[in-house]
Protein backbone atom coordinates (compact mmCIF):
# COMPACT_ATOMS: atom_id res chain seq x y z
CA UNK A 1 0.00 0.00 0.00
CA UNK A 2 1.09 3.62 -0.72
CA UNK A 3 0.23 6.17 1.75
CA UNK A 4 -0.14 9.95 0.29
CA UNK A 5 2.21 12.53 1.72
CA UNK A 6 1.08 16.26 0.63
CA UNK A 7 3.04 18.80 0.48
CA UNK A 8 1.40 21.95 1.50
CA UNK A 9 0.58 24.70 -0.74
CA UNK A 10 4.14 26.95 0.53
CA UNK A 11 6.66 24.83 1.49
CA UNK A 12 9.16 26.12 3.96
CA UNK A 13 11.32 24.99 7.10
CA UNK A 14 7.84 24.83 9.13
CA UNK A 15 5.83 23.89 6.53
CA UNK A 16 7.83 21.17 6.15
CA UNK A 17 7.01 19.31 9.74
CA UNK A 18 4.03 18.57 8.20
CA UNK A 19 5.46 16.50 6.11
CA UNK A 20 7.04 14.74 8.72
CA UNK A 21 4.07 14.55 10.70
CA UNK A 22 2.42 12.54 7.75
CA UNK A 23 5.62 10.38 7.68
CA UNK A 24 5.86 9.75 11.41
CA UNK A 25 3.46 6.62 11.20
CA UNK A 26 5.03 5.20 8.22
CA UNK A 27 7.07 2.37 8.05
CA UNK A 28 10.23 3.23 6.67
CA UNK A 29 10.09 0.59 3.85
CA UNK A 30 6.76 1.25 2.92
CA UNK A 31 5.94 2.77 0.13
CA UNK A 32 4.60 6.64 -0.08
CA UNK A 33 4.12 8.57 -2.94
CA UNK A 34 5.07 13.11 -2.06
CA UNK A 35 2.28 14.77 -3.55
CA UNK A 36 3.34 18.38 -4.52
CA UNK A 37 0.43 19.01 -6.98
CA UNK A 38 -0.38 21.97 -5.30
CA UNK A 39 2.88 23.57 -3.99
CA UNK A 40 2.81 26.79 -5.31
CA UNK A 41 6.10 27.98 -3.18
CA UNK A 42 8.82 26.05 -1.65
CA UNK A 43 12.21 27.68 -0.05
CA UNK A 44 15.45 26.13 -0.84
CA UNK A 45 14.55 24.47 2.28
CA UNK A 46 11.75 23.25 1.56
CA UNK A 47 13.40 21.65 -1.86
CA UNK A 48 16.67 20.43 -0.29
CA UNK A 49 14.70 19.06 2.32
CA UNK A 50 12.59 16.90 0.00
CA UNK A 51 15.59 15.71 -1.83
CA UNK A 52 16.69 15.09 1.96
CA UNK A 53 13.71 13.03 2.66
CA UNK A 54 13.62 11.06 -0.52
CA UNK A 55 17.48 10.18 0.83
CA UNK A 56 16.14 8.62 4.13
CA UNK A 57 13.35 6.19 2.45
CA UNK A 58 13.93 2.60 2.71
CA UNK A 59 11.90 1.71 -0.41
CA UNK A 60 12.21 4.70 -3.69
CA UNK A 61 9.76 7.43 -2.43
CA UNK A 62 7.42 8.34 -5.51
CA UNK A 63 6.74 12.14 -6.61
CA UNK A 64 4.45 13.98 -8.08
CA UNK A 65 5.37 17.99 -8.89
CA UNK A 66 3.66 21.40 -9.02
CA UNK A 67 1.11 21.69 -11.29
CA UNK A 68 1.41 25.05 -12.09
CA UNK A 69 3.97 26.00 -14.81
CA UNK A 70 5.31 28.38 -12.95
CA UNK A 71 6.25 26.92 -9.79
CA UNK A 72 7.52 23.54 -11.69
CA UNK A 73 9.68 25.85 -14.02
CA UNK A 74 11.04 27.75 -10.98
CA UNK A 75 11.47 24.28 -9.51
CA UNK A 76 13.76 23.32 -12.79
CA UNK A 77 16.10 26.08 -12.82
CA UNK A 78 17.09 25.83 -9.08
CA UNK A 79 17.55 22.30 -9.47
CA UNK A 80 15.32 20.27 -7.91
CA UNK A 81 14.42 17.99 -10.50
CA UNK A 82 18.18 17.37 -11.59
CA UNK A 83 17.91 15.39 -8.35
CA UNK A 84 14.52 14.41 -7.87
CA UNK A 85 14.58 12.42 -10.90
CA UNK A 86 17.65 10.60 -9.44
CA UNK A 87 16.13 9.83 -5.97
CA UNK A 88 12.33 9.86 -6.45
CA UNK A 89 10.02 7.40 -8.65
CA UNK A 90 8.75 10.31 -10.66
CA UNK A 91 5.48 10.63 -11.72
CA UNK A 92 3.00 13.10 -13.94
CA UNK A 93 4.77 15.59 -15.82
CA UNK A 94 8.22 16.75 -15.12
CA UNK A 95 9.29 19.78 -16.60
CA UNK A 96 12.10 19.58 -18.91
CA UNK A 97 15.68 21.49 -18.58
CA UNK A 98 15.55 24.45 -21.24
CA UNK A 99 18.50 26.54 -22.25
CA UNK A 100 17.67 29.63 -20.69
CA UNK A 101 18.79 33.09 -18.85
CA UNK A 102 19.59 31.79 -15.10
CA UNK A 103 16.93 32.57 -13.07
CA UNK A 104 18.36 35.78 -10.50
CA UNK A 105 16.72 34.64 -7.67
CA UNK A 106 19.15 31.36 -7.33
CA UNK A 107 22.60 32.43 -5.99
CA UNK A 108 22.99 28.34 -5.96
CA UNK A 109 21.24 26.04 -7.82
CA UNK A 110 20.85 22.77 -5.45
CA UNK A 111 24.25 21.01 -5.84
CA UNK A 112 25.55 17.77 -4.47
CA UNK A 113 28.20 17.90 -1.49
CA UNK A 114 29.63 15.09 -0.99
CA UNK A 115 33.72 15.83 -0.65
CA UNK A 116 35.72 18.60 -0.27
CA UNK A 117 36.32 19.85 -4.01
CA UNK A 118 32.24 19.74 -3.90
CA UNK A 119 32.78 22.84 -1.21
CA UNK A 120 35.52 24.44 -3.28
CA UNK A 121 33.39 24.12 -6.21
CA UNK A 122 30.61 25.93 -4.45
CA UNK A 123 32.66 28.56 -2.94
CA UNK A 124 33.97 29.63 -6.37
CA UNK A 125 30.28 29.53 -7.75
CA UNK A 126 28.75 31.60 -4.93
CA UNK A 127 31.72 34.32 -4.99
CA UNK A 128 31.22 35.33 -9.03
CA UNK A 129 27.53 35.70 -7.98
CA UNK A 130 26.91 37.03 -4.82
CA UNK A 131 28.66 40.19 -4.82
CA UNK A 132 26.06 41.68 -6.61
CA UNK A 133 23.27 40.76 -4.64
CA UNK A 134 24.80 40.99 -1.18
CA UNK A 135 26.05 44.35 -1.14
CA UNK A 136 23.40 46.57 -4.05
CA UNK A 137 20.56 44.86 -3.51
CA UNK A 138 20.99 44.22 0.02
CA UNK A 139 23.14 46.55 1.18
CA UNK A 140 25.70 44.43 3.54
CA UNK A 141 29.00 46.08 3.91
CA UNK A 142 31.95 44.68 1.55
CA UNK A 143 33.04 42.01 3.28
CA UNK A 144 29.87 40.22 3.53
CA UNK A 145 30.85 38.72 0.08
CA UNK A 146 33.80 37.20 1.91
CA UNK A 147 31.89 36.17 4.83
CA UNK A 148 28.78 34.59 3.08
CA UNK A 149 31.04 31.97 1.48
CA UNK A 150 32.95 31.44 4.65
CA UNK A 151 29.66 30.88 6.17
CA UNK A 152 28.61 28.88 3.42
CA UNK A 153 31.67 26.69 2.96
CA UNK A 154 31.83 25.82 7.02
CA UNK A 155 28.09 24.49 6.65
CA UNK A 156 28.74 22.67 3.74
CA UNK A 157 31.70 20.68 5.64
CA UNK A 158 29.84 19.92 8.17
CA UNK A 159 28.23 17.01 5.36
CA UNK A 160 31.89 16.40 4.39
CA UNK A 161 33.28 15.69 8.09
CA UNK A 162 30.07 14.34 9.63
CA UNK A 163 26.66 13.47 8.02
CA UNK A 164 28.81 10.56 6.08
CA UNK A 165 26.85 10.81 2.78
CA UNK A 166 25.89 13.25 0.39
CA UNK A 167 23.71 15.98 1.32
CA UNK A 168 22.73 19.60 -0.84
CA UNK A 169 22.94 23.26 -0.71
CA UNK A 170 21.02 25.82 -2.09
CA UNK A 171 20.99 29.46 -2.06
CA UNK A 172 18.18 31.81 -2.92
CA UNK A 173 16.91 35.43 -2.43
CA UNK A 174 13.43 36.23 -2.01
CA UNK A 175 11.42 38.86 -0.48
CA UNK A 176 10.23 37.61 2.95
CA UNK A 177 6.59 39.40 3.44
CA UNK A 178 5.13 37.35 6.04
CA UNK A 179 7.37 37.74 8.72
CA UNK A 180 9.84 40.95 7.75
CA UNK A 181 8.62 42.68 4.38
CA UNK A 182 12.10 42.63 2.99
CA UNK A 183 14.40 40.37 1.05
CA UNK A 184 16.78 38.44 2.06
CA UNK A 185 18.75 35.79 1.62
CA UNK A 186 18.62 32.25 2.33
CA UNK A 187 20.95 28.86 2.75
CA UNK A 188 19.67 25.85 2.92
CA UNK A 189 22.30 22.85 3.43
CA UNK A 190 20.24 19.14 4.05
CA UNK A 191 21.38 15.56 4.40
CA UNK A 192 20.11 12.54 5.37
CA UNK A 193 23.00 11.67 7.04
CA UNK A 194 24.33 10.51 10.82
CA UNK A 195 23.35 13.60 12.56
CA UNK A 196 24.62 15.16 15.06
CA UNK A 197 23.72 13.49 18.14
CA UNK A 198 25.09 9.99 16.62
CA UNK A 199 28.35 12.10 15.52
CA UNK A 200 28.97 13.34 19.28
CA UNK A 201 28.04 9.92 20.42
CA UNK A 202 31.03 8.58 17.98
CA UNK A 203 33.90 10.91 19.98
CA UNK A 204 36.13 7.96 21.41
CA UNK A 205 35.91 8.02 25.10
CA UNK A 206 32.75 10.37 25.48
CA UNK A 207 30.41 10.66 28.51
CA UNK A 208 26.94 11.68 27.62
CA UNK A 209 24.90 13.19 30.28
CA UNK A 210 22.05 12.42 31.56
CA UNK A 211 19.72 13.54 29.07
CA UNK A 212 20.90 13.05 26.32
CA UNK A 213 19.12 13.66 23.30
CA UNK A 214 18.91 15.08 19.98
CA UNK A 215 18.23 18.71 21.58
CA UNK A 216 21.11 17.91 23.96
CA UNK A 217 23.40 17.38 20.78
CA UNK A 218 22.46 20.34 19.29
CA UNK A 219 23.26 22.73 21.88
CA UNK A 220 26.09 20.73 22.75
CA UNK A 221 27.71 21.17 19.02
CA UNK A 222 25.97 25.01 17.72
CA UNK A 223 25.53 26.92 21.26
CA UNK A 224 29.03 25.21 22.57
CA UNK A 225 30.82 24.04 19.94
CA UNK A 226 31.52 20.83 20.84
CA UNK A 227 33.03 18.23 17.87
CA UNK A 228 33.17 14.97 17.89
CA UNK A 229 37.06 15.40 17.27
CA UNK A 230 39.14 16.09 20.63
CA UNK A 231 41.81 18.73 18.55
CA UNK A 232 41.08 22.00 20.35
CA UNK A 233 40.72 23.80 16.71
CA UNK A 234 37.29 21.67 16.11
CA UNK A 235 34.35 23.36 16.36
CA UNK A 236 35.34 26.73 15.20
CA UNK A 237 33.14 26.68 12.28
CA UNK A 238 29.86 26.81 13.22
CA UNK A 239 30.74 29.32 15.93
CA UNK A 240 32.06 31.51 12.61
CA UNK A 241 28.87 31.05 11.49
CA UNK A 242 27.06 31.76 14.51
CA UNK A 243 28.71 34.85 15.05
CA UNK A 244 28.45 36.32 11.37
CA UNK A 245 24.55 35.44 11.25
CA UNK A 246 24.49 37.30 14.73
CA UNK A 247 26.64 40.36 13.14
CA UNK A 248 23.86 40.74 9.75
CA UNK A 249 20.78 40.15 12.74
CA UNK A 250 20.31 36.88 10.65
CA UNK A 251 18.84 34.00 11.53
CA UNK A 252 20.20 30.28 11.96
CA UNK A 253 18.55 26.98 12.33
CA UNK A 254 19.48 24.06 12.60
CA UNK A 255 17.34 20.76 12.82
CA UNK A 256 19.01 17.24 13.59
CA UNK A 257 16.75 13.98 14.39
CA UNK A 258 13.64 15.25 16.88
CA UNK A 259 15.00 18.71 17.54
CA UNK A 260 15.42 21.82 16.10
CA UNK A 261 17.57 24.32 17.62
CA UNK A 262 17.24 28.31 16.00
CA UNK A 263 19.32 31.67 16.80
CA UNK A 264 15.84 33.77 16.92
CA UNK A 265 16.94 37.43 15.72
CA UNK A 266 14.41 40.30 17.09
CA UNK A 267 12.21 40.62 13.68
CA UNK A 268 11.41 37.15 14.04
CA UNK A 269 9.29 34.93 16.62
CA UNK A 270 10.28 31.40 16.58
CA UNK A 271 11.07 29.10 19.19
CA UNK A 272 14.59 28.72 20.12
CA UNK A 273 14.64 24.84 20.80
CA UNK A 274 11.97 22.78 19.57
CA UNK A 275 12.26 19.22 20.88
CA UNK A 276 9.93 15.80 19.90
CA UNK A 277 9.48 16.70 16.36
CA UNK A 278 9.27 13.55 13.72
CA UNK A 279 12.39 12.74 13.16
CA UNK A 280 14.34 13.13 9.75
CA UNK A 281 17.41 11.71 9.97
CA UNK A 282 20.74 13.85 9.17
CA UNK A 283 21.03 17.30 9.79
CA UNK A 284 18.80 20.55 7.99
CA UNK A 285 20.43 24.10 8.37
CA UNK A 286 18.88 26.75 7.35
CA UNK A 287 20.44 30.30 7.64
CA UNK A 288 18.52 33.93 6.73
CA UNK A 289 20.13 37.03 6.67
CA UNK A 290 17.72 39.65 6.22
CA UNK A 291 18.19 43.18 3.96
CA UNK A 292 20.13 45.85 5.91
CA UNK A 293 17.60 48.75 6.16
CA UNK A 294 19.56 52.23 6.79
CA UNK A 295 19.04 53.58 9.71
CA UNK A 296 17.66 56.74 9.91
CA UNK B 1 67.33 33.98 6.81
CA UNK B 2 63.84 35.10 5.95
CA UNK B 3 62.49 32.73 3.80
CA UNK B 4 59.10 33.30 1.53
CA UNK B 5 56.59 30.53 1.87
CA UNK B 6 53.33 31.70 -0.67
CA UNK B 7 50.40 29.99 0.82
CA UNK B 8 48.82 30.33 -2.61
CA UNK B 9 51.24 28.44 -4.54
CA UNK B 10 51.36 25.89 -1.96
CA UNK B 11 47.85 25.47 -2.42
CA UNK B 12 47.64 25.15 -6.01
CA UNK B 13 50.93 23.22 -6.04
CA UNK B 14 49.71 20.63 -3.57
CA UNK B 15 45.72 20.70 -4.41
CA UNK B 16 44.56 21.86 -7.19
CA UNK B 17 46.29 24.41 -9.87
CA UNK B 18 42.85 25.99 -10.12
CA UNK B 19 41.86 26.59 -6.42
CA UNK B 20 42.07 30.13 -5.17
CA UNK B 21 40.32 30.17 -1.92
CA UNK B 22 41.98 28.23 0.78
CA UNK B 23 38.57 26.12 2.58
CA UNK B 24 37.95 23.04 3.99
CA UNK B 25 40.30 20.85 6.26
CA UNK B 26 41.32 18.47 4.56
CA UNK B 27 43.04 21.37 1.75
CA UNK B 28 44.18 22.83 4.77
CA UNK B 29 46.02 20.10 5.90
CA UNK B 30 47.47 19.26 2.62
CA UNK B 31 48.93 22.72 2.96
CA UNK B 32 50.25 22.68 5.98
CA UNK B 33 51.79 19.40 5.50
CA UNK B 34 53.68 21.13 2.40
CA UNK B 35 54.69 24.04 4.27
CA UNK B 36 55.64 21.47 7.17
CA UNK B 37 58.12 19.73 4.68
CA UNK B 38 59.86 23.08 3.27
CA UNK B 39 59.83 24.08 6.85
CA UNK B 40 62.02 20.91 7.53
CA UNK B 41 64.82 21.93 5.30
CA UNK B 42 65.74 24.84 6.43
CA UNK B 43 68.08 25.93 8.87
CA UNK B 44 67.25 27.04 12.24
CA UNK B 45 66.73 29.69 13.57
CA UNK B 46 64.79 31.46 10.40
CA UNK B 47 62.44 33.99 10.19
CA UNK B 48 59.52 32.19 7.64
CA UNK B 49 56.81 34.71 5.86
CA UNK B 50 53.62 32.64 5.41
CA UNK B 51 52.08 35.22 2.88
CA UNK B 52 48.57 35.04 1.86
CA UNK B 53 48.97 37.57 -1.25
CA UNK B 54 46.67 35.94 -3.80
CA UNK B 55 44.14 33.92 -2.11
CA UNK B 56 40.89 34.60 -2.03
CA UNK B 57 39.24 33.73 1.07
CA UNK B 58 40.40 31.95 4.55
CA UNK B 59 37.61 29.70 6.53
CA UNK B 60 38.02 29.12 9.84
CA UNK B 61 38.53 25.45 8.98
CA UNK B 62 41.71 25.85 7.06
CA UNK B 63 42.74 28.40 9.11
CA UNK B 64 42.87 26.42 12.28
CA UNK B 65 45.02 23.79 9.64
CA UNK B 66 47.67 26.45 8.50
CA UNK B 67 47.69 29.00 11.00
CA UNK B 68 46.59 27.38 14.68
CA UNK B 69 48.06 23.79 13.99
CA UNK B 70 51.37 25.47 12.62
CA UNK B 71 52.18 28.05 15.16
CA UNK B 72 50.52 25.63 18.32
CA UNK B 73 53.30 23.17 17.15
CA UNK B 74 56.52 25.76 16.47
CA UNK B 75 55.51 27.90 19.79
CA UNK B 76 54.36 24.97 22.11
CA UNK B 77 56.44 22.40 20.67
CA UNK B 78 59.13 20.28 23.67
CA UNK B 79 61.90 21.04 21.55
CA UNK B 80 61.17 24.29 20.09
CA UNK B 81 62.40 24.58 16.83
CA UNK B 82 64.19 28.18 16.36
CA UNK B 83 61.28 29.03 13.97
CA UNK B 84 59.58 32.38 13.73
CA UNK B 85 56.87 33.34 11.60
CA UNK B 86 55.47 36.83 10.35
CA UNK B 87 51.91 36.96 8.41
CA UNK B 88 51.73 39.06 5.42
CA UNK B 89 49.24 39.88 2.38
CA UNK B 90 46.23 39.03 4.58
CA UNK B 91 43.70 40.84 4.06
CA UNK B 92 40.50 41.95 6.67
CA UNK B 93 38.91 38.53 5.81
CA UNK B 94 41.94 36.25 6.26
CA UNK B 95 42.72 38.21 9.91
CA UNK B 96 39.01 37.51 10.97
CA UNK B 97 39.75 33.55 10.52
CA UNK B 98 42.99 33.75 11.35
CA UNK B 99 42.46 35.85 14.98
CA UNK B 100 39.53 33.27 15.54
CA UNK B 101 42.26 30.25 15.78
CA UNK B 102 44.85 32.63 17.51
CA UNK B 103 42.20 33.33 20.10
CA UNK B 104 41.51 29.27 20.13
CA UNK B 105 44.83 28.31 20.60
CA UNK B 106 46.46 30.84 22.59
CA UNK B 107 48.55 32.35 20.09
CA UNK B 108 49.76 35.36 18.50
CA UNK B 109 52.03 36.09 15.83
CA UNK B 110 53.17 39.06 14.03
CA UNK B 111 51.22 40.36 10.69
CA UNK B 112 53.20 42.60 8.14
CA UNK B 113 50.45 45.11 6.80
CA UNK B 114 50.72 46.28 2.82
CA UNK B 115 52.68 49.59 4.10
CA UNK B 116 55.18 47.03 5.81
CA UNK B 117 54.39 48.09 9.21
CA UNK B 118 54.07 45.16 11.85
CA UNK B 119 51.44 44.80 14.68
CA UNK B 120 50.79 41.89 17.26
CA UNK B 121 47.55 39.71 16.04
CA UNK B 122 46.22 37.11 18.69
CA UNK B 123 45.82 36.73 22.47
CA UNK B 124 48.68 38.29 24.10
CA UNK B 125 48.68 40.01 27.89
CA UNK B 126 48.64 43.71 27.99
CA UNK B 127 52.49 43.85 29.42
CA UNK B 128 53.76 41.93 26.93
CA UNK B 129 51.98 43.72 24.08
CA UNK B 130 53.36 46.65 25.47
CA UNK B 131 57.11 45.05 25.53
CA UNK B 132 57.42 44.19 22.15
CA UNK B 133 55.85 47.47 21.16
CA UNK B 134 59.29 48.77 22.76
CA UNK B 135 61.22 45.89 21.09
CA UNK B 136 59.64 46.37 17.65
CA UNK B 137 60.81 50.13 17.76
CA UNK B 138 64.02 49.89 19.25
CA UNK B 139 64.97 46.79 17.09
CA UNK B 140 67.27 45.33 19.70
CA UNK B 141 66.89 46.02 23.63
CA UNK B 142 67.38 44.34 27.06
CA UNK B 143 65.26 44.23 30.04
CA UNK B 144 66.64 47.64 31.50
CA UNK B 145 65.52 49.44 28.17
CA UNK B 146 62.20 48.17 28.09
CA UNK B 147 61.54 48.65 32.28
CA UNK B 148 62.15 51.75 31.92
CA UNK B 149 59.84 52.60 29.03
CA UNK B 150 56.87 50.40 30.69
CA UNK B 151 57.94 52.38 34.15
CA UNK B 152 58.40 48.65 35.75
CA UNK B 153 61.04 47.02 37.48
CA UNK B 154 63.91 44.99 35.59
CA UNK B 155 62.73 41.79 36.14
CA UNK B 156 59.13 41.59 35.57
CA UNK B 157 60.34 43.13 31.95
CA UNK B 158 63.10 40.07 31.41
CA UNK B 159 59.78 38.10 32.59
CA UNK B 160 57.52 39.52 29.54
CA UNK B 161 60.90 39.22 27.16
CA UNK B 162 61.41 35.77 28.19
CA UNK B 163 57.64 34.99 27.42
CA UNK B 164 57.70 37.01 23.95
CA UNK B 165 60.71 35.17 23.06
CA UNK B 166 59.12 31.86 24.14
CA UNK B 167 56.09 32.25 21.65
CA UNK B 168 58.47 33.29 19.08
CA UNK B 169 57.94 36.68 18.76
CA UNK B 170 61.12 38.31 19.52
CA UNK B 171 64.16 36.39 19.01
CA UNK B 172 66.57 36.08 22.05
CA UNK B 173 70.16 37.05 21.16
CA UNK B 174 73.10 37.24 23.60
CA UNK B 175 73.56 40.80 23.47
CA UNK B 176 69.51 41.20 24.23
CA UNK B 177 66.06 40.91 22.44
CA UNK B 178 65.64 41.11 19.41
CA UNK B 179 62.35 42.73 16.81
CA UNK B 180 62.24 39.80 13.86
CA UNK B 181 62.83 41.71 10.76
CA UNK B 182 66.26 43.17 12.60
CA UNK B 183 67.21 39.97 13.33
CA UNK B 184 68.18 38.81 9.92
Amino acid sequence: MTTVITVPPSLDDHTFEQLLEQLAPVALDQKVLVDARHTRWASPYGLTALLTLAQSRGTQAAFTGPETEETASYWQRAGFYRYAEELFEMHGHVPRARTQAAESNVLLEITPVAKSDDVHDVVDRIQAKAQQILVNELNLDPMATMRFAMTLSEVCQNIVEHAQTMGFVAVQTYRYRQRLGRRVVVIAVCDAGIGFRRSLESAPGRKLSDRWDDAAALEEAVIRGVSRFRDPGRGQGLAGVRRYVGRWDGKLSVRSGTARISLVPPWDDDIPLREHLSPLPGSQVQITIPERVPQK
Amino acid sequence: MIYHISVSSVLRKTVCDLYTNLVTRPTGVAVRQAIEAALAELPEPNVTVIDFAHVKMLDFSCADEVVGKLLDFYQNAEAQPQRYFLIRGAHDGHLEAIEAVLERYNLAVIVQDESGSLRLVGTLEDGARRAWQVVKTEGRCGPLEVGRALGAPADAALHLLDDLSARRLVMRRDDGYVSLPQSV
